[in-house]
């Protein structure tokens, strides 16, 4: 699994920046090249993901008759049996399940990552926010939970109660907000001092609505950056999950179910079970990494 | 019928053809430098107590460590172990063992009937809390069940040393095949006072006496166990193989990879690849059918589904699945489409006549299955949505897909439900399931092995399938001359209820190395022993 | 300093014990229990068995039972599913297996990474540059489990370089380390040469330069110290998941270690092992932790305790 920290974020002056930041990092994001070019990469596969339906002559479940059996000589990628990415070992649909595993991956991901980020945005701004003894306590417990061998408990769950697409979303968005917690507590630290917080909180606004209305929009910078970078985070870990068979039930698939399949049977002739969906997966983690590396040197002012 | 049988005569044949320098080994062969055989284990040995274990894989490891009173040879015929021979009561009740006197522990003691007494009544007691406890049960042994269940002390066990070589055992039916039975792991004898010092570590490789062929001298958890040639063993002169080593590889596709290296000199053959391979290798690759039987269990239960309950609907099931299609595009391993319970291979049974296995062709059962779900009153209007459960496996996967797809052509809508193994079982024997992959090994060669798993007192009718006549026919089959006829009447009882879906009937599809000889050939158990093996010089 | 690590490891307490009071409720609220058996077991011996693994127990009696035993004996219990093992004796044997791969992993992951990262930061915009950058967006992307079986079909089935699994001598750890640390190194070698990048355009450095220091010395006295930085906060997260990572090489390379225990545990029901294996990843990763951020003091002097 690879767990990358360059989506550490550099939080520092971030929000106390002055006029239009946001204009500026358009721009500075806009004359990118890696990120323009994560942001292309991603805009195809999730077209792929939602239109490569339309496109596909057969269903993601359907069994070809005629390859099945024969896959490693009659499966492969060919326009005339309309498998244009080939079929895998039952004779369904590559392309088909490609474009579902694409759907089901993204969807992990981007759930996942959002989960995280509520959980982690309203965790980390009550904390900081409030100060004090309940911020002690409430970061002791992150360093707690930040100890537990998280993938170890994802996989129990997943054990222990069969594993469901929903228990997917929750398992990977919960083990995954502390990190989000820890910046948005230091950000709200340094909010909590500034005038319109005070202005609000003399006028007597409770602090439900101040953490809502004041203080998390100023971190959408922040939580944006972040965020972008714990999809592939996810996505990589929903593909350790599916090696191990506890991803989401068949005839669902998903990329890292299509991978793990098709590396299993990697010397028996039929490469192109591995090659296309491990194309897609490679796509979408180069796609948001460049883009949430992009995002936040668009963000962060400092020059490089 | 005199129910008095004996092996003494086929053992003393045996003693007569046996060749000069191995079993098996014949005579003019050429054996290579180094006689070590190399095999493979899916998964870590999970106990190499013989009271204890309840693996197949741990069966194999057991059957080289430790020796029972009879052995298989390569065609399942019984052989001499411990025990020479022996003799039966007129009731065929009682059963007394002729132990052999050259039999010794790898310590040097000799191995004896008391031996034997204390394995068998520590199987029973409760408080060795053995998993496989019922299997004294299964042989019928005098009191195991008042014993199991703690209401009696274990030596009240019907089990007896009436001299140091002589075991009489008392049974509370007469069961024909009773020393089949014997070769099974968990009858093995086990060294007391071994036992009482070390307690549960007496396993250990350096620890460990057994009387078996081999002695244990590695075990690497979940990477290797490294047995080598035991030289008190009654018959070591016999024996060639000098090393046998399990490698513990998890995947199965990366064992064939280390197969093809050279690492390995047989691994399984992953579904699919045997035509392949058998082009490749055809001298490797090697197909013999296989003690047991993949089907899907139907839930006939208070708990189960409605339409279940409606024999139109468990046959039209058990019609629209292509048995054809599954054994030869998806495992193309030799294995056989199933019609029937019992495996074809099973000796003394033949399938009886049955008329959608035998007067149909796969277009005409779907047909019928399609008629017979609208009588039933279901159509595409009204489809019939059930759930498919199978523990994880490649395998169980694409043959639970496969049969997803074939039930949509007569309307069911089929929900993939794929548990660990432990929530499988647990599922299906609280009755939470549709339609569940089950799959049943013989625990001996005869019939009963399979066809009392489906009496209404069988510890594994999971889908509660009661019926009267059925139970009365397998008890009745206790006491037949020839209970052939019952078998078959109890198979077509299962093909006008279809309480269960037959699937296939299995094989072993093994890539053997050329060079290594003396497996079975013909064991539908595919019980080996190490001291049969030889590896000859290339 | 010592009050902080003190401070540290009073959480480690806590934690643990949150660990095991997770994992028991987890484990003993899912359906099938560790005995659930083919056939149905006899009552008297499935009380038997419960009796013998303390089950008949009251739960928070048997969290008791646990904790008190690991504290007063260091005793994690016998192993629910091999049965002639304890708990101590398994992770004995798996545990200096994964400990051995995973430290060399590591090493090699940090030198190779860092070196690498240097050499692409100061030779940067040159092929050597390109080279590094994209071999390790590839490597960090490219799952273990993909690579592991093809590392075994090139170097044990076509060039019979390197056996294809097992623990049995030097020659085996070379597989399970190329799979392991491919892709954190790639990771750290995209870290040290952005980071790098930075610390080569501040002001120290221009003055270092200024002051005619040749450049071998400016780069290993005074720029690589602080462009450490970020790689050591991301060593937390890449001991995480090298930890994740020896589950799959246990699977493909055989090698016996405690990952695969762990899955296999959790599949079969083995509440002792998993509990074991689980705190004493718990443990490590708490350690783990504890090492990085006295090294990261030790580099940043701003940082104080």
């Amino acid at each position: 699994m690879v767990a990358t920290a360059e989506q550490r974020v550099e939080t520092h002056g971030l929000v106390a920046k002055g006029r239009s930041p946001w204009a500026d990092a358009r721009r500075r994001f806009f004359r990118n090249k890696a990120a323009m070019m994560g942001l292309f990469i991603l805009a195809f596969v999730a077209l792929f993901a939602l239109l490569g339906g339309w496109l596909a002559q057969w269903s993601n479940e359907e069994l070809d008759y005629n390859v099945m059996g024969q896959v490693a000589e009659l499966g492969g990628p060919s326009f005339a049996s309309g498998h244009y990415f080939g079929t895998d070992d039952l004779g369904r649909d590559l392309f088909a399940r490609t474009v579902q595993g694409t759907q089901i991956s993204l969807a992990v991901g981007v759930v996942g990552a959002l989960i995280a980020c509520v959980v982690g945005t309203l965790y980390g701004a009550t904390a900081g926010y409030f100060g004090g003894r309940t911020d002690g306590i409430m970061m002791r417990l992150v360093d707690v939970f930040m100890a537990v061998p998280y993938m170890f408990v994802l996989i129990l769950l997943l054990v222990m109660y069969g594993r469901s697409i929903t228990i997917l979303f929750v398992g990977i968005g919960l083990i995954s907000w502390m990190e989000m917690a820890r910046i948005v507590r230091g950000q709200t630290l340094s909010l909590k001092g500034r005038e319109f917080v005070e202005a609000a909180r003399a006028t007597g606004v409770a602090a439900p609505v101040i953490i809502l209305r004041h203080i998390v929009p100023n971190l959408l910078g922040v939580i944006a950056v972040y965020a972008t970078l714990l999809v592939p985070l996810m996505i990589l870990t929903e593909s350790f999950i599916s090696f191990l068979g506890l991803g989401v039930q068949e005839p669902l698939t998903s990329l890292g179910a299509l991978i793990s399949e098709g590396a299993g049977t990697i010397a028996y002739g039929t490469t192109w079970q591995l090659g296309f969906p491990l194309l897609f997966f490679c796509l979408t983690l180069f796609g948001f990494f460049f883009v949430g590396d992009g995002l936040r040197d668009a963000l962060d002012p400092k020059d490089r | 019928m005199n129910m008095t049988r004996t092996l003494a005569v086929s053992a003393a044949m045996l003693g007569l053809a046996g060749p000069l320098h191995a079993a098996g080994v014949p005579d003019g062969t050429k054996l290579a430098e180094e006689q070590s055989y190399t095999f493979w284990l899916l998964d870590a040995i999970k106990s190499m107590d013989p009271q204890i274990n309840t693996d197949v894989e741990g069966s194999d490891i057991l059957r080289n460590l430790f020796e029972g009173l009879y052995n298989e040879d390569g065609s399942g015929e019984l052989v001499p172990g411990v025990a020479l021979d022996h003799t039966v009561s007129e009731d065929g009740k009682t059963y007394t063992f002729n132990l052999r006197d050259d039999a010794r522990w790898s310590n040097g003691e000799p191995v004896t009937a008391g031996d034997f007494v204390y394995a068998w009544r520590r199987l029973a007691d409760p408080a060795t809390a053995s998993e496989y406890a019922w299997y004294m049960e299964l042989m019928q042994v005098e009191n195991a069940a008042a014993v199991i269940a703690g209401e009696m002390p274990p030596d009240q066990l019907g089990v007896t040393a009436v001299d140091d070589h002589t075991l009489e055992v008392r049974i509370i039916t007469p069961l024909p095949y009773f020393p089949q039975m014997l070769v099974h792991g968990s009858t093995f004898p086990v060294l007391q006072s071994l036992i009482e010092e070390h307690g549960d570590d007496w396993t250990d490789a350096g620890t460990l006496v057994g009387n078996g062929a081999y002695t244990l001298t590695e075990h690497q958890l979940g990477e290797r166990v490294v047995m080598e040639k035991n030289d008190t063993y009654w018959d070591a002169g016999n024996v060639t193989m000098e090393q046998l080593t399990a490698l513990t590889i998890n995947d199965q596709d990366q064992a064939l990879t280390r197969y093809l290296a050279g690492e390995l000199d047989r691994v399984d053959i992953p579904a699919g690849q045997y035509p392949r391979l058998n082009e490749e290798y055809p001298d490797q690759a090697i197909s013999t059918p296989y003690n047991c039987s993949y089907i899907y269990m139907l839930n006939l239960s208070e708990k189960g589904p409605e339409a279940l309950k409606d024999v139109r609907v468990r046959k039209a099931l058990a019609y629209a699945i292509d048995r054809d299609i599954i054994v030869e595009r998806i495992l193309q391993g030799g294995q056989r489409g199933a019609y029937n319970w019992t495996h074809w291979a099973i000796a003394d049974f033949e399938r009886p006549q049955i008329d959608w296995a035998d007067d149909m062709d796969q277009a005409q059962r779907l047909e019928l299955a399609k008629e017979l779900m609208t009588e039933a009153g279901y159509g595409p209007m009204k489809p019939l949505e059930l759930t498919l459960q199978y523990n994880t496996s490649e395998d169980h996967k694409k043959i639970a897909i496969a049969a997803s797809q074939m039930l949509k052509q007569i309307g069911v809508n089929v929900t993939l439900d794929n548990y660990e193994w432990k929530i499988h079982t647990d599922r299906m024997q609280n009755q939470d399931f549709d339609m569940a992959r089950y799959a049943w090994c013989g625990d001996y060669n005869e019939a009963s092995t399979y066809l009392d798993l489906m009496t209404s007192y069988s510890g594994h009718n999971n889908g509660e399938f009661f019926n009267d006549a059925y139970d009365k026919t397998m008890k009745d089959s206790k006491t037949a001359t020839d209970p052939l006829e019952l078998y078959q009447q109890a198979e077509t009882i299962l093909a006008d209820e279809m309480p269960i879906i037959p699937i296939y009937h299995y094989a072993n599809v093994d890539m053997i190395a050329d060079d290594i000889k003396g497996l079975p050939e013909n064991n539908v158990n595919n019980t080996w022993y190490g001291k049969d093996l030889y590896r000859i010089a290339e | 300093m010592l009050s902080f690590v003190l401070k540290r490891l009073a959480i480690a307490i806590p934690t643990l014990l949150l660990l095991i009071v997770i994992s028991f409720v987890l484990m003993h609220s899912a359906p099938g229990g560790p005995f659930t058996a083919e056939r149905e077991l006899p009552p008297q011996i499935l009380a038997n068995l419960n009796a013998k693994y303390g089950l008949d127990q009251p739960l928070w009696r048997q969290i008791v039972v646990y904790v008190w035993n690991i504290v007063s004996a260091f005793d994690f219990g016998p192993s629910f599913i091999y049965k002639d093992r304890t708990v101590n004796e398994i992770i004995a044997q798996g545990f200096p297996v994964t400990l051995t791969y995973g430290l060399l992993s590591f090493v090699v992951a940090v030198t190779v990474g860092v070196s690498l990262g240097v050499a692409a930061a100061i030779h940067q915009n040159t092929a050597l540059d390109y080279i590094a950058v994209g071999v390790s967006i590839g490597a960090q992307v490219l799952p273990n489990f993909v690579m592991a079986p093809i590392l075994v079909l090139v170097f044990t089935l076509w060039l019979g370089w390197l056996p294809g699994g097992g623990w049995q001598g030097p020659e085996y750890l070379i597989m399970p380390v190329i799979a392991l640390s491919t892709s954190f190194m790639a990771s750290i070698a995209r870290i040290t040469r952005s980071s790098m990048l930075e610390v080569l355009t501040s002001n120290h450095i221009r003055t270092a330069r200024a002051k005619g220091l040749p450049e071998r010395r400016v780069i290993l006295r005074h720029a690589l110290k602080p462009a450490l930085l970020p790689v050591i906060s991301y060593l937390g997260p890449a001991f995480v998941g090298m930890i994740t990572g020896s589950v799959v090489v246990d699977i493909y390379f055989s090698t016996g270690g405690i990952g695969k225990a762990f899955v296999d545990s959790a599949l079969n029901r083995d509440y002792a092992v998993m509990m074991g294996v689980t705190i004493l990843m718990g443990t490590l990763t708490i350690l783990f932790n504890l090492v990085v951020d006295i090294l990261y003091g030790w580099i940043d002097p701003k940082i104080r305790y």
